[in-house]
């Protein structure tokens, strides 16, 4: 049953996605992908369980806390390089 | 999860819903990343809704049973090094780098994917805990699109980085040998999900590993440099699916949500790039584009015919109509805020200055933008392609600097080429057209530009920065 409610989610995610980000002007489009790829990083709430929660197997602990390293990277760098970016995009906009 | 009469601090239906509370703000955020006025506001919910995300997520009964200090002090460590090489990152990192960076991101993205599935596996494998086939599946799509997200990125990223070559790379039977690797894996994959033995499975998923790190690398060889604006959407969207194959691994929904929407933006950038160079999918990753020489290149009748900076200087001077036409050329060059000051020099002088942006130019979506934002030209300066072949037709003077494939008229008139049938920016269109050259070779994909041949066309050798300072003494002394 819990497989089926997660494809259920999968599938509506997936259709919700193509609808919101059908039309972006050009402008956005490194920002969107960087922003985006900073949500990609939501991968560390599996890293924190990974590292946190395998007591008793060092391997797996290691593998989860290295996850922790990447996608922790990903997000900070991903989320702070994007508002970099629309900061520039921000400052013509007052011109 | 432990069905057992634990005592939670925080119970699992409440850590759910505010993954619910962070998935609305992730749909929210990328909604508002889509539009200008909303974006950097976006961007900020979308963060807001992560940091809930992982706050939360320290909750979870699974660590808070297995946490001792060590632990703690593991994930907390773990954090504080990601934030920090994150941040320095971010911060130092050049604009012109830009695409390497988001290459870089999305494969980090891949491999801690891979990494949360193995160690999920590795841990069933120690508790002795048969995980059922859907989670099998789930284990192995992961490693699968992790590891080709991961190698794929760095190959990427080698290229954009200029630490090996951007051509793409072909070798007889390429094909051939990747689709073996790409087969070797699909039948590792189910024989993974179907062997019951954990020893055997566990040998499995390392071959698989090592499998789709090879395929990553593989399939991005033949890709040349003109082409990694397809790349790069392709490979976010897959850190994406990641994330969310990830997500049915834990059976958690915030990731299959966050890592779906993620994917499907990948997507449709993707589609957006192909459709700017007319080319599908299939052929920008299959064909080895750019990579053969001869063969329906055409010959180009007439001569290159250059032009010093002296004269450069005197055409731009009685021009009433400026367009700019940049590429990927300005950003080796790093000559976005030359060219700024050139465009203001110009409009003093009178001249109405546009910048013509293709949608592909340079080597991630949105390229070109980001340098000439960073230089402050005003947004509505900048133009996309419809409306730049409008203003092409009266323009009087077109500067291309560092373009190529896409001010190429071959692709409108030769039926022939290559890059037949890719809407271009109509730079032939300008009474004059001055084309900012380092030498006389031919564009990423081996193509010689006709529009380099046109009557109407002059070159201006020299590396784009040094000529458009020039120009701009020029313009200074007078």
């Amino acid at each position: 049953m819990e497989t089926i409610l997660l494809l259920f989610i999968f599938t509506l995610a997936a259709f919700l996605g193509f609808e919101l980000i059908s039309k972006v002007p050009s402008q956005l489009h490194t920002p969107l992908m960087s922003g985006s790829n900073a949500i990609s990083g939501i991968t560390i709430v599996g890293a924190l369980i990974a590292a946190g929660g395998t007591a008793g197997s060092w391997f797996a602990t290691g593998l989860g806390a290295a996850a922790i390293v990447l996608a922790t990277i990903n997000v900070v760098g991903g989320y702070m390089v994007t508002d970099r970016m629309l900061a520039m995009f921000k400052k013509k906009g007052g011109k | 999860m432990a069905p057992q009469t634990t005592h939670y601090l925080v119970s699992p239906a409440l850590i759910n819903f505010v993954y619910i509370i962070c998935s609305v703000l992730f749909i929210i955020g990328i909604k508002m990343l889509g539009k200008a006025q909303t974006a950097r506001k976006g961007n900020i919910i979308s963060a807001v809704a992560m940091f809930l995300a992982v706050v939360i997520t320290l909750f979870d009964q699974k660590i808070l049973d297995a946490a001792d200090p060590l632990t703690w002090a593991i994930l907390g460590g773990s954090v504080l090094l990601g934030a920090l090489i994150g941040l320095f990152a971010a911060k130092t990192v050049k604009m012109t780098s830009m695409p390497e960076m988001v290459a870089l991101l999305n494969g980090f993205g891949g491999l801690a994917s891979l990494f949360v599935a193995w160690s999920e596996y590795h841990y069933n494998m120690v508790e002795g805990y048969h995980p059922e086939y859907f989670g099998k599946s789930a284990i192995i799509a992961t490693i699968l699109i992790g590891g080709i997200t991961f190698t794929g990125s760095i190959y990427a990223w080698g290229k954009l980085s200029g630490k090996i070559s951007g051509k793409a790379q072909v070798y007889s039977g390429q094909k051939m040998v990747n689709a073996a690797i790409a087969i070797a894996l699909l039948a590792c994959s189910v024989a993974f999900v179907v062997i019951g033995d954990f020893h055997t499975a566990y040998i499995l998923m390392i071959a698989g590993i090592a499998l789709s790190l090879l395929l990553g690398f593989a399939a991005v060889m033949p890709i040349g440099g003109g082409d990694m604006p397809v790349v790069i959407s392709l490979l976010n969207s897959l850190s994406g699916m990641a994330a969310s194959a990830a997500g049915f691994v834990i059976s958690n929904n915030v990731l299959i949500v966050a890592g779906c929407l993620v994917g499907a933006s990948g997507v449709i950038l993707t589609i957006i790039m192909c459709k700017s160079m007319n080319r599908t999918l299939g052929n920008v990753l299959f064909s080895g584009f750019g990579a053969k020489a001869g063969g329906g290149q055409g010959t180009v009748d007439g001569e290159m015919k250059p032009m010093n900076i002296e004269d450069a200087y005197y055409v731009l001077e009685a021009a009433q109509s400026v367009v700019f036409i940049p590429g990927y050329g300005m950003a080796v060059a790093q000559a976005q805020h030359t060219v700024k000051e050139l465009a203001e020099l110009l409009e003093n002088n009178g001249a109405e200055v546009n910048f013509a942006i293709h949608p592909v130019a340079g080597r991630m979506p949105g390229h070109m933008n980001v340098l000439l934002a960073e230089a402050d030209v005003p947004y509505e300066q900048l133009k996309e392609m419809e409306e730049a072949n409008r203003i092409l037709e009266t323009a009087d003077v077109a500067i291309v600097i560092g373009a190529n494939d896409v001010v190429n008229p071959a692709a409108a008139e030769d039926k022939s080429s290559p890059i037949y049938g890719m809407p271009i920016i109509e730079a032939f269109k300008a009474k004059t057209v001055l084309a900012l050259k380092r030498g006389k070779g031919a564009g990423f994909s081996g193509l010689e530009n006709s529009l380099f041949f046109r009557p109407n066309t002059r070159m201006v050798y020299g590396d784009a920065k040094a000529t458009i300072n020039e120009l701009v003494g020029k313009f200074k002394e007078s």
